[in-house]
């Protein structure tokens, strides 16, 4: 009979996705779904991919320099995907510019307009300073074309206004690029880390929910963050170059069937060292991040406070697959181990890396649902249920597929931005 | 604290129209009396006559103008809402003389036996 | 870049003032003050008079336009039965809109649990709703400033101007607020502000036969609920998280959440 009236009852948002069980208050559902567990996953993944290209230009470890060069340019295509999630979530995303309007100073989600547009024009920035030369180089060979074509001309347009006037390509003015270069990532990176923080701080600082509030959150959060966004880039870096010897060997693409391509043999694929060296600052901050996370979960079951209850429920028996075999186990101790045992090869590293993205997001999955999966009666439960065939927009944006769009959306960008700044320059067209 | 909002925006809720009485509960019934108040007897303040008439007659709005006639909600599932008899011995419910839904002439509207302005059991049809 | 920086900035500095300026009326601050700024409204409600009717809810959302249909509410009863072998049942089927016509338990999911009436030791109904708090953390969350404390005491969301991310749904630790179904922006109980305006009571208040909810000025000493709150021993929800609810309780259980 319950069932009956459902059938008939007005949607409320939230209800499509959430059952309910035992005591929850009756306005409580799971209104923080999937793209909340993705907003969270692609900030983390921006803050990483710049995290790791900071290495490169902050702290000199030349060998990272051209996984370095990728990150910074991945995590320009991430930066407008982590709009997404909360374009798709609110419920008036047409007013979604009121937080840059009147942004509430008190809300941790306040500084979302700040942080955003600050971090977006640092890595701006920086990708300028460091293509500068390319453009310029570029601008000027497609400017001594005699006949160009329309794409020719659009792109000397493109490359034209890129460079903004700044023509000089002399060692001196490189050198100033340089050192430019470094004070912006000198700058991203706390801001990179305030940009998870925040997004760590919106959860840790809601004391009506047991499972969020602790001051730890925001840390874990950024340790968590910087292990996808480098676990990203190793692994995006590893694809990409085994793509480029593909399309070398066929001589499909533009670039390939130019007569003084790369070939395979040159290509030569990931760099090994590269790889082992970025996997090893992933295994540091692995350790960071699980060592948090247990820290947490050790304070709750010694001191037993009124939510332990429940919490213990959720954590060790309703969602204890979800966090103890696939959180910790898959996504963390299995890629840890894998890159560890002697012998680590790129191969090894790339199937840990993509354990560890799954790791991370089953631990924003854990945090976002798992915070929701207990209600505030601590008398009841709700579940989750992932909508997979939408049978409405609110279904289809806070469902598999709405999920599936965002996690889609870097690679087209990067795609594209590639085209204008490419990830995998020539020694002699990259600044530095 | 954390109160910067749009002024503007208390009067607009200050302005929605009220839907229930507009003369307070103490005076409902002899709102409602003044032109009922012959047909309609409450016997005693004890029994229903702590219910406000709207519970049972509906919003009053602009009665007599607008609506004519009020909708009166003669179901049974109202007055099982206090009628329904729960074991709670500690709770007020318990001065509520009660049945059971199940067994209790089911079916059948309680008002076509009992008179709810008259409730007492004595007077019954 | 600077360049480009500076005119974004100008853009969005000139379209952010540009919105806030329009949508202000202004304010007579001698009207302000006549509308009399001393009053701060606090509520109590009477758990030994409650009988779980539901007559509250219904009047509730029929009030506010809140659909019946729904299942989101302003307001709620919920039943609390301790059993004599030590057991406790909580529910509030549909938030108590249709009353309690059942004696047994709905633990949702279409299951329903049997209490034997001999079994059953003590039971009663707690009617709740928002505590208009005084340090409201949902008005502290809200990255628009949608939701604020009116200088009546009475938290009120702008639904013209809430974007609907339900980051005050997740605040509230009473679970008061909601999205509403139709409007798609943040909702609560709002004291029925529109009926305060007028000189009315809440439609809750008036619909309720038992007397078991009750509103008053807090700030008038004179005021016969602010005389029980200060002489009679009543209680509030959940103080540990520091909100300060203004919604007391008489007769107010241990175990109530």
């Amino acid at each position: 009979m319950v069932g009956q009236i459902a059938q008939h009852a007005m949607e409320v948002h939230g209800e499509a996705w959430t059952i309910k069980e035992l005591f929850t208050l009756p306005n409580e559902e799971i209104y923080w779904s999937i793209q909340i567990v993705m907003y969270p996953f692609m900030t983390g993944l921006v803050a990483g991919a710049f995290v790791l290209s900071s290495l490169y230009h902050v702290f000199g470890i030349e060998k990272l320099k051209e996984i370095a060069r990728f990150s910074l340019v991945f995590s320009f295509a991430l930066l407008p995907v982590a709009m997404m999630p909360l374009l798709l979530h609110l419920q008036q995303p047409f007013r979604g510019i009121h937080v840059m309007m009147t942004p509430h100073f008190t809300s941790a989600i306040a500084a979302f307009g700040f942080v955003f547009s600050t971090y977006g024009c640092i890595v701006a920035t920086e990708l300028w300073l460091v293509y500068r030369k390319y453009f310029v180089q570029t601008a000027l060979e497609l400017k001594a074309l005699k006949n160009p074509g329309t794409i020719d001309s659009f792109r000397r347009l493109l490359f034209t206004v890129l460079t903004l006037g700044a023509w000089d390509i002399s060692d001196e003015a490189v050198e100033k690029d340089h050192k430019a270069c470094k004070i912006m990532a000198g700058i991203g990176i706390p801001v990179a880390c305030f940009l998870h923080g925040y997004a760590g701080f919106i959860f840790g600082s809601v004391k009506a929910n047991a499972l969020w509030m602790t001051p730890l959150m925001p840390v874990i959060f950024i340790c968590s963050a910087v292990v996808s966004g480098v676990a990203l880039c190793i692994l995006c870096y590893v694809v990409v170059q085994e793509i480029r010897k593909f399309m070398a060997r066929r001589k499909i693409a533009r670039w390939a069937k130019d007569s003084n391509a790369p070939t395979v043999e040159q290509l030569e694929g990931a760099k090994h060292e590269e790889v082992m060296i970025a996997s090893n600052y992933l295994m540091y901050f692995m350790i960071a991040a699980l060592t948090l996370e247990i820290l947490d979960l050790i304070f709750r079951g010694y001191t037993q406070v009124k939510s332990w209850d429940i919490l213990r429920e959720v954590i060790m028996e309703r969602d204890f697959t979800k966090i103890f075999v696939m959180q910790y186990g898959l996504g963390n101790i299995l890629p840890f181990l894998i890159m560890v045992l002697p012998g680590r090869t790129v191969r090894r590293t790339t199937i840990a890396t993509i354990l560890v993205l799954f790791g991370v997001f089953m631990m924003r999955y854990n945090v976002v649902i798992g915070g929701q999966a207990f209600s505030l009666s601590f008398a009841g439960f709700m579940d989750y249920e992932l909508p997979i065939l939408p049978h409405n927009l609110e279904t289809y944006k806070e469902g598999l597929f709405g999920a599936l769009t965002v996690a889609a959306t870097p690679f087209v960008l990067f795609y594209f931005i590639n085209k204008v700044m490419p990830a995998f320059l020539k020694e002699e067209e990259s600044t530095h | 604290m954390y109160s910067y909002h749009r002024k503007s925006n208390e009067t607009e809720w200050a302005n929605q129209p009220a839907k229930y009485g507009t003369t307070g509960r103490e005076k409902l019934h002899e709102f409602c009396a003044e032109c009922h108040g012959d047909v309609v007897k409450i016997r005693t303040e004890k029994l229903h006559g702590t219910i406000p008439c709207e519970n049972c007659h509906g919003p009053v709005l602009n009665h007599p103008e607008k609506p004519e006639k009020l909708d009166i909600d003669r179901s049974r599932e109202l007055c099982l809402r206090c009628h329904t008899s729960l074991p709670y011995t500690t709770s007020e419910r318990k001065r509520i003389p009660g049945i059971d839904p199940k067994t209790h002439n089911t079916g059948t509207p309680c008002v076509s036996c009992h008179n709810p302005h008259n409730p007492s059991l004595e007077g019954m049809k | 870049m600077e360049r480009r920086d500076f005119l974004k900035q100008c853009i969005m500095v000139i379209a952010g003032a540009s919105v806030p300026l329009s949508a202000l009326t202004l304010v007579d601050p001698k009207k302000v003050l006549a509308a009399n700024p001393s009053i701060q409204w606090a509520f109590l409600v009477d758990t030994t008079r409650c009988v779980g009717c539901g007559f509250c809810v219904k009047a509730c959302k029929t009030e506010n336009d809140i659909p019946f249909d729904a299942n989101v509410t302003r307001t709620w009863v919920e039943r609390y039965v301790y059993t004599k072998d030590d057991r406790r049942y909580v529910d509030s089927p549909k938030g108590a809109l249709n009353g309690y016509t059942d004696a047994r338990i709905d633990l949702g999911k279409g299951e329903f649990k049997e209490i034997d009436k001999d079994n059953v030791g003590k039971a009663f109904f707690v009617p709740k709703l928002c505590n208009h708090c005084a340090s409201p953390a949902c008005t502290q969350v809200c990255p628009v400033g949608a939701t604020y404390k009116a200088d009546n005491g009475v938290v009120l969301v702008d639904r013209k101007w809430c974007i609907g991310c339900g980051y005050c749904i997740m605040a509230c630790p009473y679970a008061a607020r909601f999205f509403h179904p139709v409007l798609k922006v943040a909702d609560k109980c709002t004291f029925c502000f529109h009926r305060l305006s007028k000189g009315l009571d809440s439609a809750c208040v008036n619909a309720c036969p038992f007397g078991a909810r009750k509103m008053g000025n807090i700030h008038d000493k004179n005021d016969p609920i602010t005389q029980i709150i200060m002489n009679e021993r009543v209680g509030v929800l959940k103080d540990e998280f520091g909100t300060k609810p203004q919604a007391f309780y008489i007769g107010l259980a241990q175990e109530v959440r």
